[in-house]
């Protein structure tokens, strides 16, 4: 929680430093009033995406974030999208602007595999 | 797993039973507690020993060609699994330096580095000149072609290799073939070779007699050890098939951090310890990630492995030992 809010401030800063203290008061509003579940996360641990499928409305932010002590990557099948290699504690985002299905798999570990439904 | 684990252990203890070695006895090389075992390919039957037992016989001055597989050196690693992998490479670069009959060269199986960063290709480089034999062999693991394709790998270890890094070379009178299994890896998949790798690996075998012994080493093992876990390669049978025609076949293989065996035919798979830390065995933890052991036992799951080619018995042996 303490990394979104400082995230929100950041941006609130570069927008518009007078609405600082609006945005830093309730950090789940964005600039464009888009809902709370625009962001998502994905944990992966234990070589394995968490939730395995999760399903965001259009305009979502996913952000995955690596626990193991391994690195992997979160790389689009269909070529969508691809992270770099993500060691311990590092993290990876995209932004879905299309609906749509969107497998993806660790193309280190390609066991690894889980899926993102923009609706 | 359980029950194919438990078959294994239960023919190791016949051969071992015909060597009378009790099963305390056997159960101590088990735990891997500073010893080993030897294998020794004959006309297609594995007949196994107590290290110490054959150690003149194999690891002596008769041997025509000896060589040193290490693996998974995984540097850059600093997690608390093994927070110093620098420490335990040269461990083993010691341990290689003290073998009673020096190793004609070494083959590395891959994860050389952990993130496939120059420094830590560099670190590996650095340490191993300090080993007694000079020539490596390198195949890359999955940790070496991380981001750029194998492009860095290649230009340090590949520049005469074919593809992707696969290659041959014969040394008296055993053929080495090193293969890639860790490229272009599908969603959902194993270890991979390729068409373009089969089709090499095809012709490059093809002119060689019945009588030539093989060693095959590639990162990924080409047999099925837990398909659940990564542990295989989904197109390993085909290059197999390629061998189906010689008498002694070694398969030496990294990547899953622990010592397993199995003899199909002509064929001898093996794969090596890790130089950096330990994984569990198969389906035993929640997954293959690296296994946390008391400090003091950590050098005891770390290894090198070596091996014995005796031209006059045809016969290949390997020897796993432990860093402490």
């Amino acid at each position: 929680m303490t990394k979104k809010s400082v995230w929100v401030a950041g941006l609130a800063t570069t927008v518009m430093a007078a609405t600082l203290l609006l945005f830093a008061g309730s950090p789940s509003v964005t600039a464009n009033d888009q809902p709370s579940a625009a962001n998502a996360e994905v944990k992966i641990d234990n070589f394995s995406f968490g939730p395995q499928t999760l399903t965001v409305p259009v305009g979502a932010t996913v952000t995955w974030t690596n626990r193991d002590d391994i690195p992997h990557t979160v790389v689009s099948t269909d070529g969508v999208f691809k992270s770099k290699v993500r060691d311990t504690d590092e993290k990876f985002s995209y932004t879905f602007t299309k609906a749509g299905t969107y497998p993806y798999y660790c193309s280190v570990h390609p066991k690894m595999t889980g899926k993102v439904v923009v609706q | 797993m359980t029950d194919k684990k438990q078959d294994f252990i239960d023919q190791k203890l016949q051969d071992l039973n015909n060597d009378g070695i009790d099963r305390r006895g056997f159960l101590k090389c088990m735990a891997w507690a500073g010893t080993g075992l030897v294998w020794t390919m004959s006309g297609g039957i594995p007949v196994s020993r107590a290290f110490a037992k054959t150690m003149d016989r194999h690891t002596g001055k008769g041997g025509d060609l000896s060589f040193v597989q290490i693996s998974d050196s995984h540097m850059g690693f600093n997690k608390p699994a093994n927070p110093d992998v620098v420490a335990t490479l040269q461990a083993a670069v010691d341990k290689i330096n003290g073998l009673a009959q020096p190793p004609e060269f070494l083959l590395h199986t891959g994860d050389i580095s952990h993130l496939s960063k120059r420094e830590q290709f560099d670190n590996v480089d650095q340490i191993l000149k300090s080993a007694s034999a000079k020539d490596v062999f390198f195949v890359p693991g999955e940790h070496d072609v991380l981001d750029d394709n194998g492009k860095s790998y290649l230009e340090r270890y590949g520049k005469s290799a074919e593809g992707s890094g696969w290659y041959s070379f014969d040394k008296k009178g055993v053929h080495f073939i090193g293969l890639v299994n860790v490229m272009n890896l599908k969603a959902g998949g194993l270890g991979s070779l390729g068409g373009e790798q089969l089709e090499w690996m095809e012709k490059d075998v093809k002119h060689l007699s019945h009588s030539t012994p093989i060693v095959v080493f590639a990162h990924i093992p080409l047999w099925s050890v837990y398909p659940e876990w990564g542990w295989g390669t989904q197109d390993s049978a085909q290059a197999l098939a390629y061998l189906k025609k010689f008498g002694s076949v070694t398969v030496l293989n990294g990547h899953i951090h622990q010592t397993m065996q199995k003899v199909e035919g002509n064929v001898t798979f093996h794969t090596a310890m890790s130089t950096a830390f330990p994984q569990p065995q198969p389906g035993k933890a929640d997954s293959p990630g690296p296994m946390k052991v008391p400090a003091e036992q950590l050098r005891t799951l770390l290894g090198i492995t070596d091996v014995n080619y005796v031209r006059s018995q045809h016969s290949l042996a390997v020897v796993d030992s432990t860093l402490g």
